[in-house]
């Protein structure tokens, strides 16, 4: 991520060509093949149901907005979308600010133990989520936490931790000692470099971290579909998963409301896309 | 993600800023500094440590505590039964079935997305206008939600749906199956659907790497008389060597506890038959929804078990390589 402010501008060297037919050719089957069942869900929606029984493969004619419209008008979508941001903004401001804290100590201060902390949340990433999903139901149940948003934001911070803290530690690692000097020389304690120097010099790798846990939130269902069995506090992805099982012949009523749900998190990564994939690249440099 | 392994981290050894001014001050002021110190570190890893500790550790600790009881989940568990639970599974046939299954989807996955993947990733690392969009509509499907990804494939599969429509007009109707309902055939669609969601992300790892390539290197190649395939063949493959191994360890770990996508995409009809089941299906579908709790915590165990064997089996044999080559200070 550093090395992208480093890197010449690649005007500079090769400008961009036409590339060959052959290139585009193959870049366009590629594309085809990975947005075609997403177009045909998306387009699907503004169909008819006897229209796809007729010709599952056809286009739409005429156009009917009315799956959408019913969707929109339904207050429990709202809900749950509702519901939805909720957990997963909770979750995300959650396992940044936890992360940030463990690898700034991680990462800025010297003391006995500390790798050894370190190789201890680092196991986190060999803890399938999925494995402990029971156990975990059993304990929030116990906790009187079940129908909750905390039953849902607590175990996913604890999840998204490990990987968080593999991130940024050595993002907060190469920060220049010198910085942390000219700090301490103007007074700042430890904790007011943390905040006045390291917060701002490290935020691609925080909108990378709080990118990749608010996405994976977002989507989560096996986690939801055992603690939120209150069908108030259901979150988009149970909401689809209930709609289809409940209305199976309204195909285009699924449709559209598949594509609702799933555009939020299209828009998300659309515009976040390059934060993921220059985190990633910081961390596979590693 | 590299470091999935502590030593694969540069952070290691590089910053460890000596803590406090020079020596020359009084005994009491450096104890206070010392002092300080810890209760900073205490105070700023407390709440991560608690919360993980709590939610992920804990739960871990207790399903193996109940995998040794009969119990339904009402009231403390009293029946102990010992390792019954362990034997039972391992007798059940639809639990054999899902760890076939497993394994299909792993050696799958491995098999299938690599090399897609890298062909891909090849491919869009070459520069050609709108290449962002491209790489952009590739990732799509990594980031929808495993429950869209599995209705939207559920409706496109079904019988006489859209796919099979498709076959139909392009002249393959023979090639038509029933995709969800075969017994035969289920946990190959299972897989097709798994790659379509997951080649994605390998995708975007394997471009990551190709993009740490210093283009001096290619550039060399280039100078050198070096074909297009023949750059890639010698600079780039052993270049992306420890990318690669790094994906296969992420897909393995997620291939062991798939779950979502199998859950909405097949019947749970032919689940039960576990024609399509997997370790992690099987244990919800016994532990939370027939609730034989102690029953569904051995599976639980189980599964953590074959994913912390499989993970240290990697990390021992394949990962080592990228471990020598950050202690031996590869970068530096």
């Amino acid at each position: 991520m550093t090395a992208d402010a480093v890197r010449p501008p690649p005007t500079s060297r090769r400008p961009f060509s036409w590339g060959s037919p052959l290139t585009y050719g193959l870049a366009l089957a590629v594309a085809a093949v990975s947005i075609a069942p997403v177009v045909y869900v998306i387009v699907g929606g503004f169909r008819t149901t006897p229209q796809i029984i007729a010709d599952p493969a056809g286009l739409p004619d005429p156009w009917v907005w009315d799956n959408y419209a019913r969707v929109l008008t339904r207050s429990d979508f709202w809900q749950q979308a509702l519901n939805s941001a909720v957990i997963a903004l909770g979750t995300t401001l959650a396992v940044v600010l936890l992360g940030v804290c463990a690898a700034f100590v991680l990462a800025r201060y010297s003391f006995r133990g500390r790798e050894a902390l370190y190789t201890f949340f680092t196991l986190g990433l060999l803890f399938p989520s999925g494995a402990a999903i029971l156990p975990l139901y059993l304990m929030l149940r116990d906790l009187n936490l079940i129908n909750s948003y905390y039953a849902v934001i607590l175990p996913q911070v604890a999840f998204s931790l490990p990987l968080t803290i593999v991130i940024l530690r050595p993002f907060l690692a190469a920060v220049p000692r010198e910085l942390e000097d000219a700090a301490a020389i103007d007074g700042a304690g430890r904790l007011g470099f943390l905040w006045r120097v390291m917060l701002p010099l490290s935020r691609p790798a925080l909108v990378t971290v709080g990118v990749l846990a608010f996405v994976a939130s977002w989507n989560a269902f096996l986690l939801p579909l055992l603690v939120l069995g209150d069908a108030d506090l259901h979150t988009l992805p149970l909401g689809v998963q209930n709609f289809s099982s409940q209305y199976t012949s309204d195909t285009a009523g699924i449709l559209a409301f598949t594509s609702l749900a799933m555009l939020p998190a299209l828009l998300f990564f659309t515009f976040a896309e390059k934060q993921i994939v220059g985190g990633l690249q910081g961390a596979v440099k590693g | 993600m590299t470091s999935i392994n502590p030593t694969l981290s540069p952070a290691g050894g590089t910053s460890v800023p000596p803590a406090g001014p020079p020596a020359a001050r009084r005994r009491s002021s450096r104890a206070a500094e010392t002092r300080r110190k810890w209760y900073e570190i205490i105070g700023l890893t407390t709440p991560a440590v608690a919360v993980y500790v709590m939610f992920v550790l804990v739960p871990m600790g207790f399903a193996v505590y109940y995998s040794l009881f009969r119990w339904r989940g009402v009231g403390p568990p009293t029946e102990f039964v010992g390792f019954n639970n362990y034997i039972l599974a391992f007798q059940d046939p639809i639990f054999l079935d899902a760890l076939r299954n497993n394994a299909i989807i792993v050696f799958g996955s491995l098999l299938l997305q690599g090399p897609i993947a890298l062909a891909v990733a090849l491919l869009l690392n070459r520069r050609f206008r709108g290449r962002t969009v491209f790489r952009l509509l590739v990732f799509v499907p990594y980031v929808l939600a495993e429950v869209t990804v599995g209705i939207m494939w559920k409706l496109l599969l079904t019988g006489g749906g859209t796919v099979d429509a498709l076959l139909k007009q392009i002249g393959l109707g023979s090639f038509v199956q029933a995709w969800l309902a075969d017994l035969d055939v289920v946990i190959w669609t299972m897989l097709f659907v798994l790659t379509w969601k997951y080649v994605g992300f390998a995708i975007i790892l394997l471009l990551a790497g190709l993009s740490n390539v210093p283009p001096e290197l290619t550039e060399a190649a280039a100078i050198d008389g070096a074909s297009w395939w023949q750059t890639q063949r010698h600079v780039m493959f052993p270049l992306l060597g420890p990318t690669i191994r790094i994906w296969m360890f992420l897909s393995m770990i997620g291939s062991l506890q798939a779950f979502e996508v199998i859950w909405v995409t097949s019947v749970p009809a032919v689940r039960s038959l576990g024609a399509s089941a997997t370790m992690a299906t099987y244990m919800v579908d016994n532990g939370f929804f027939a609730r034989l709790w102690g029953y569904g915590n051995a599976v639980a165990v189980i599964l953590f078990a074959i994913s912390f064997i499989a993970a240290l089996l990697f990390q021992r044999f394949l990962l080592r390589r990228d471990i020598e080559g950050a202690v031996t200070g590869r970068r530096s």
